[in-house]
């Protein structure tokens, strides 16, 4: 993909009839009903809808890590749909950063070693001990995950993400399994990410509160867009209401 | 170091039991090959340097008495490189304590200098002082065996007289590496000596001033060994020449020869159906240790690392496991191929030895670990590469059991849950199972082919001493004699039954296929001494032809009603051709068969015996074993309890010795696949069975989930096992069988039954190891691991 990475304005992803169904017949699954949405560059967009409402499904198929069974995902005029599996490789590769609920760290590297790996194959990745640094995590990063507490570890995986200098930052879930005081601390480097990176990020969650941080909020139900809202004001994470 | 390579590290530190596992089973393969070729090429490389080093002579020729003038006509025929000529006669050496004489053969060694061609080694004491007739030389096997040193006196008789001669040092030959009675199969150190004189000396015993009985020419290399041959008879034939032969039909060489290919044959035979079975196992390990980092791959997948990356680091991992089993094997197989190295130099009295390895084999086990290995990592990884990140980053969708449930509803009522577990899981993977099973099957089958080959050894034993000789004793004459000596023999008290034989030395040639060896005369219908059929009756002898041992019909590639040349090598030496109209089954030698009236008439020499099989009571043995020593016309006595401690003794400790270590081989291969088997399905259920022990099931009904899978994939395995290992052991019996012998493979139900032991054993002990594991997991790890 030689696509630059975009101004604040233009539009990151724009999404027409996306359609996902998992199995057959009677026993298939529509995880997505024709989704239409435009998602624009450097916002930070929250998805928010109960379990099997599809937001996950959106977030795995534009961050190239899933196939769409119908409809079109254009990323900066490149249609995502399209792609063969090398060129979804190359896009994850040069524009994407993952923040997982359960972070997927690596049991077997340290912090700094997590994040190495992906700076190694990164285009133009930021130093490991910045990127850890901005998680506010540079005291710990020769502990292996398995000594890092929850928000730790997830801290870890957001520095994992960004240190590549993403163009987006997919967020599913990312304060899930952490308790509220943790859960802000690690929504704050998110937003921290969005403003001094310019990235966009998208955060899937089920905490409605989340919601108030957000430049744009798409509710989602039953595999298709219910409500998309502009927030007019942003409330900062550590205001939060848990 | 990339992130990526420490994870490899780290990773294969994590899982290091079950990589030293599976790293063990294929090391154990590769050792074997390295061991078994490294033996190979070493004893055939001291061999060779042992030849050259005492200048083994190329071509052996017999004469009643050449004069020595004839050497150098001898040294001028084209292409020869050396001759010498000596005197050698039969001897019966008188030790006291020994109720039978024992035989010997004395050689000559010339007066002053060493020899030109087969010298000897000095092992003790000194060379001959050529002024003293009264010095021998001693075989150091033969002193060895009746505690002989230098120094000590030795009573002897030659050419019918009887004198006592001073050992004054011990030796060894090439030549005589092997010292096999005549007419006996297995060698035998105590039972016959090699005595070392003089030339002057000898010659005097044996009426042979100023001539030789044995010319020895060395050739070079590349020459017609065949025209030499030629020219060699045409010179002695005027003295009494009795065929020159060639070094590959000396008998000694050809008893070496033949051990080393039958370790040669083995080393190609057997190794690779080992190495095989230790190959299929790491593929099925490694596909199933790779499956499981699917969600890690998945992972390294979504970070935008390709295909080839993934693959690659995964590679990586197989390889160091493969790589290391097998370099780990290629140590281990070289430290014990040193090892028996050691032993068989002694087995094959090699005074020194030459350490040769062969790359080959390094090579062989390198790639088949590392091709079986990459075959099984490349299988589940194109499988992984075919999901997309998002699906593989998930735990596989739980396997669907509804139709498994759906099978016998009705059993669902005598099962308890865990029962019920169990059942599904072997129902609802059938290809995951069948997998294990036949791992562990083949495992087995090792075990059966081994067992099975360790009975065929007793077989062999039990049918050549028990069925095909009843015998207890065997009388050889020093000549051919009427058969006024069998009456002789019968007359004797303590005889219960005698039954003549004549054996008369021929080559046997069938076009361009011969071998050296003898023809036995048997009466018409033998009791003592017989030819059997397959089915261990008798073969009746016919007037009408020769009857060949399947070895000999396949040495000399030829088949009832084909015409055998028979080149008497005895009397008038003729040359005879008789059909062959029988094959008989034999398990030791190769021996050709005739009619003893018939033989003798063909020979134009009616009446004549050169020895006879006796049935002795076993309360007069003693007084039976004196009259032998003091008849003039018996030139050895062998007991058959002799000839079969040599066999035994000679299986034990040549080529045969080799199934010992071959059998705990397989049992470590057997170890190794259930034991592997047990971790791989612990390793998939780990979760599952924290999951039961937090909703309250006790350790005992938790490793019965798993234990009791493992239980029935073992019972599945055994009878496939057994059915493999019926095939698998007649690949492994021809491994095992040589010229000397062949090895039946033999199939007894306590051959299965310890086989079935073995196995469960192995799964008895893998289960409770891995029991513990079970009982130490900790709970609250597992569950915090993400689902």
């Amino acid at each position: 993909m030689a696509a630059e990475s975009p101004q604040k304005g233009a539009t990151a992803y724009r999404i027409s009839g996306l359609t996902k169904v998992y199995g057959e017949g009677p026993a298939a699954v529509h995880a997505l009903r024709g989704v239409d949405l435009d998602i624009p560059a450097g916002e930070l967009v929250v998805l928010l809808g109960p379990s099997g409402s599809g937001k996950s499904t959106l977030l795995n198929i534009i961050g190239g890590l899933d196939r769409a069974s119908d409809g079109q995902a254009l990323f900066q005029d490149q249609e995502l749909t399209a792609l063969s599996d090398g060129q979804l490789t190359r896009y994850r590769r040069d524009h994407v950063g993952f923040v997982f609920q359960f972070y997927n760290l690596m049991p077997s590297l340290t912090a700094h070693e997590n994040v190495e790996l992906v700076t190694e194959i990164a285009r133009d990745p930021m130093d490991p001990d910045d990127a850890l640094a901005l998680v506010g995590l540079h005291a710990r990063t020769d502990h292996f995950p398995a000594q890092l507490s929850g928000g730790e570890q997830q801290r870890v995986a957001i520095a994992r993400a960004v240190a590549k200098q993403p163009t987006v930052l997919f967020c599913d879930e990312p304060t899930g399994a952490l308790d509220s005081t943790t859960g802000r601390a690690v929504l704050k480097v998110l937003k921290d990410v969005n403003e001094r990176l310019g990235a966009t990020v998208l955060i899937v969650t089920h905490a409605a509160a989340t919601a108030a941080m957000a430049d744009r909020v798409i509710h989602f139900a039953d595999g298709a867009i219910r409500e998309v809202i502009v927030n007019a004001t942003k409330l900062a994470p550590e205001d939060i209401e848990w | 170091m990339s992130p990526l390579d420490r994870k490899l590290l780290r990773d294969l530190w994590r899982i290091k039991g079950q990589a030293i596992a599976i790293g063990a089973v294929i090391g154990v393969g590769v050792l074997m090959l390295v061991m078994m070729t490294g033996l190979v090429t070493s004893l055939d490389e001291t061999r060779r340097a042992y030849y050259e080093r005492y200048r083994l002579a190329d071509i052996f020729a017999p004469v009643t008495r050449a004069p020595d003038r004839l050497i150098a006509d001898l040294a001028a025929i084209p292409g020869v490189s050396a001759a010498e000529g000596r005197v050698t006669g039969s001897a019966l050496i008188d030790l006291p304590g020994v109720d039978l004489p024992l035989r010997a053969q004395a050689v000559s060694l010339p007066d002053f200098g060493e020899p030109r061609l087969n010298d000897v080694y000095l092992s003790a004491g000194r060379r001959l002082d050529s002024d003293r007739s009264d010095e021998i030389l001693l075989l150091e096997g033969f002193a060895k065996a009746h505690g002989l040193q230098p120094g000590d006196a030795l009573s002897a008789t030659m050419n019918g007289a009887r004198r006592t001669f001073r050992i004054v040092g011990l030796a060894q030959s090439p030549e005589f590496l092997y010292t096999t009675a005549p007419g006996e199969l297995a060698p035998d150190d105590s039972r016959f000596g090699v005595i070392w004189m003089s030339r002057t000396a000898l010659a005097a015993a044996y009426d042979m001033e100023g001539a030789f009985n044995q010319a020895l020419l060395s050739v070079g290399r590349g020459d017609e060994r065949a025209a030499v041959l030629d020219a060699v008879d045409r010179i002695l034939d005027p003295h009494g020449g009795l065929g020159a032969y060639g070094l590959e039909n000396h008998e000694s060489n050809r008893f070496v020869s033949e051990e080393i290919s039958g370790l040669r044959a083995m080393s190609s035979g057997v190794p690779p159906i080992f190495l095989g079975v230790a190959a299929f196992l790491l593929y099925i390990v490694v596909s199933r240790m790779v499956q499981a980092e699917r969600e890690q791959i998945g992972l390294m997948k979504a970070f935008g690392y390709t295909n080839v990356e993934v693959g690659a680091h995964y590679f990586k991992l197989i390889l160091a496991i493969a790589a290391g089993g097998a370099l780990a094997g290629c140590l281990a197989g070289i430290a014990a191929g040193r090892a028996l190295i050691g032993v068989y130099l002694e087995y094959f009295k090699f005074p020194f030895l030459v350490f040769q390895l062969d790359p080959q084999a390094f090579v062989i086990g390198f790639g088949v670990s590392v091709l079986a290995a990459s075959a099984g990592g490349l299988v589940v990884l194109r499988g992984v590469f075919a999901l997309t990140p998002a699906t593989a980053m998930r735990p596989p969708a739980p396997p669907d059991y509804s139709r498994a449930g759906r099978i016998g509803r009705s059993l669902n009522r005598l099962l308890d849950q865990p029962s019920r577990m169990v059942l599904r899981r072997l129902t609802r993977q059938p290809g995951r199972m069948a997998g294990a099973v036949i791992g562990i099957a083949a495992g087995m089958a090792l075990s059966v082919g081994m067992i099975s080959i360790l009975s065929g050894f007793d077989r062999t034993l039990a049918l050549t001493f028990s069925v095909i000789d009843r015998s207890d004793v065997t009388v050889t004459f020093t000549e051919a004699l009427s058969e006024n000596a069998i009456l002789e023999l019968q007359r004797m008290p303590g005889v219960i039954e005698v039954e003549p034989v004549r054996i008369v030395p021929a080559v046997l040639r069938n076009g361009l296929k011969t071998y050296r060896g003898v023809i036995n005369g048997l009466v018409t219908e033998p009791r003592l001494n017989r030819a059997v059929d397959q089915d261990v009756a008798t073969i009746p002898m016919r007037q009408e032809g020769v009857i060949l041992a399947t070895a000999l019909a396949d040495i000399l590639d030829i088949a009832p009603g084909e015409t055998l040349t028979v080149e008497v090598r005895e009397g008038r030496q003729p040359v005879l051709d008789i059909p062959v109209i029988g094959i008989a089954e034999t398990l030791l030698g190769s021996p050709a068969y005739m009619e003893l009236g018939a033989l003798n008439r063909a020979l134009r020499e009616p009446n004549r015996v050169s020895g006879a099989y006796l049935r002795v009571d076993g309360a007069q043995r003693e007084s039976v074993y004196r009259q032998l020593k003091d008849m003039p016309t018996v030139a050895g006595v062998s007991l058959k309890a002799d000839a079969r401690d040599a066999f035994q003794k000679l299986m034990d400790t040549g080529a045969g010795a080799m199934r010992y270590i071959m059998a705990a081989i397989a049992a470590i291969i057997t170890f190794g696949i259930v034991y592997n088997a047990a971790r791989i399905a612990y390793a998939e259920r780990a979760r599952d069975l924290a999951s039961l022990r937090v909703i309250g099931f006790t350790k005992g009904e938790v490793a019965f989930v798993l234990l009791g899978e493992l239980a029935a994939v073992t019972l599945v395995a055994l009878p496939v096992g057994a059915l493999l290992g019926y095939y698998l052991s007649f690949g492994i019996a021809a491994g095992f069988s040589s010229d000397l012998y062949q090895i039946p493979a033999v199939f007894t139900p306590e051959s299965y039954g310890a086989a079935a032991l073995a196995v469960i054993a192995a799964a008895v002990a893998s289960g409770w190891l891995v029991k513990r594991d079970i009982d130490r997991a900790d709970l609250i790890a597992a569950l915090k691991t993400r689902e």
